[in-house]
């Protein structure tokens, strides 16, 4: 059965790789359960297929990552309205390209650690062609990759301004916070098998 | 009271909230509704793994989306608790404490920080850890593990094979390079969810 983790590292049969995560069956399996959870979903009445793939490209483009971009991409292409969408979806995270984490703590001692860094909403222009409730989530999202300290029930206020229900919310942030373990360990992976 | 339809998001009043990274036991509140027991399907009590987590306002409110917390929590488990071999348990702790103290999730800090002091040892090496930040010398195997999980917490990544060459000449094995990257990588899944959809309490 295929496994994302190794279709997106470039996972040979018979590797040292294959054997490292095969060390792990319990790990690996639920890597895998939880990305077909979340993209082949049982359930679609709060989060569109279209939405979670457009949010996975998002994501995918903000840690230029290659193999993921072109992976969501795909899927998100394979969607009603896909191409437009991938279009605007990519301009939109182009915009939001920066380096984290960043972000500001509650006042007190940490404040010393605060670093400035983007506060990023999708640009008008896009806006119109991606609308308003994905808009909202691509707005989430770059806060979650970028400056998850500063998160905020103002925050998840706007998610809930443009429709978005609390189950909703908590697949988007799943989906967000699922992406950067799988990208990281396959970054991670990708760089110890070669090294 | 907030009309918890058109506006289901929680807005607790904290006093005291915790504002420095501490291996005390702090609380956690949320900023949506959790499930009530009563709402639970046989869906729902799967999701949550463990009949105990009912009692947990985090667990409860992640299991509006059952199957990807059952799948999330089983990876934690595995990555954390699995002890056939590779990295000693401390050591996992230590890359879940360093990814969360550099991406600033207070409350994970704080469980995470506790377990890594219990396994080595080392508490107050953990505090410098927590009070110092993430350029803090204590030796150079756990510097080179906490250089790691840094770097990797990154956007984008940072991680580059002068790290696993670090680690390697530290003494970690190809299998517990695994497990940092997976202990540090988890750690981003999990600051994300308990930085955005709730707040520490203070302790007691």
């Amino acid at each position: 059965m295929t496994d994302i983790i190794d279709t997106l590292a470039g996972t040979a049969t018979g590797s040292p790789l294959e054997a490292l995560r095969l060390r792990r069956p319990v790990t690996r399996d639920n890597a895998e359960k939880t990305y077909r959870a979340l993209f082949q979903p049982v359930n679609v009445d709060d989060v569109s297929l279209a939405e979670r793939f457009a949010v996975a490209l998002f994501v995918a483009v903000l840690h230029a990552d290659t193999a993921s971009t072109e992976h969501y991409g795909a899927l998100l292409t394979g969607q009603p309205d896909g191409e437009r969408l991938l279009a605007a979806v990519l301009a939109a995270a182009e915009a939001g390209v920066t380096k984290g984490p960043y972000g500001a703590y509650p006042d007190g001692p940490l404040s010393v650690e605060n670093k400035a860094g983007l506060q990023y909403a999708v640009a008008s222009a896009q806006r119109d062609a991606i609308g308003a409730r994905l808009a909202a989530a691509l707005d989430h999202a770059h806060l979650l990759v970028f400056r998850p300290r500063e998160a905020s029930p103002e925050a998840l206020a706007a998610l809930a301004a443009a429709g978005w229900s609390s189950t909703g919310i908590v697949t988007l942030s799943q989906l967000v916070a699922f992406l950067s373990f799988q990208i990281r360990v396959v970054a991670g992976l990708k760089v110890l098998s070669a090294a | 009271m907030n009309a918890p339809l058109q506006h289901p998001v929680i807005t607790p009043a904290v006093e005291n909230a915790p504002v420095a990274f501490t291996q005390d036991q702090i609380g956690w509140t949320p900023w949506l509704a959790p499930l009530a027991e009563d709402q639970l399907t046989d869906r729902h009590w799967a999701g949550l793994v463990e009949a105990s987590r009912a009692k947990s306002p985090y667990f409860m409110l992640l299991v509006r989306d059952p199957d990807v917390l059952e799948a999330r929590t089983k990876t934690d488990k595995d990555i954390f608790y699995n002890v056939e071999d590779g990295l000693p348990r401390a050591e996992r702790e230590l890359a879940a404490t360093a990814a969360s103290r550099e991406n600033g999730c207070i409350f994970c800090a704080s469980v995470h920080s506790r377990f890594a002091s219990h396994f080595s040892k080392r508490s107050e090496d953990v505090q410098r850890l927590l009070d110092e930040g993430v350029n803090v010398d204590l030796g150079e195997r756990w510097n080179a593990i906490i250089a790691a999980s840094v770097v990797l917490t990154q956007t984008p990544p940072a991680f580059d094979t002068t790290h696993v060459d670090r680690l390697k000449a530290a003494g970690l094995s190809t299998e517990e390079i695994s497990d940092v990257i997976h202990g540090a990588a988890f750690f981003n899944w999990a600051n994300r969810l308990m930085l955005s959809i709730g707040e520490p309490l203070p302790a007691g």
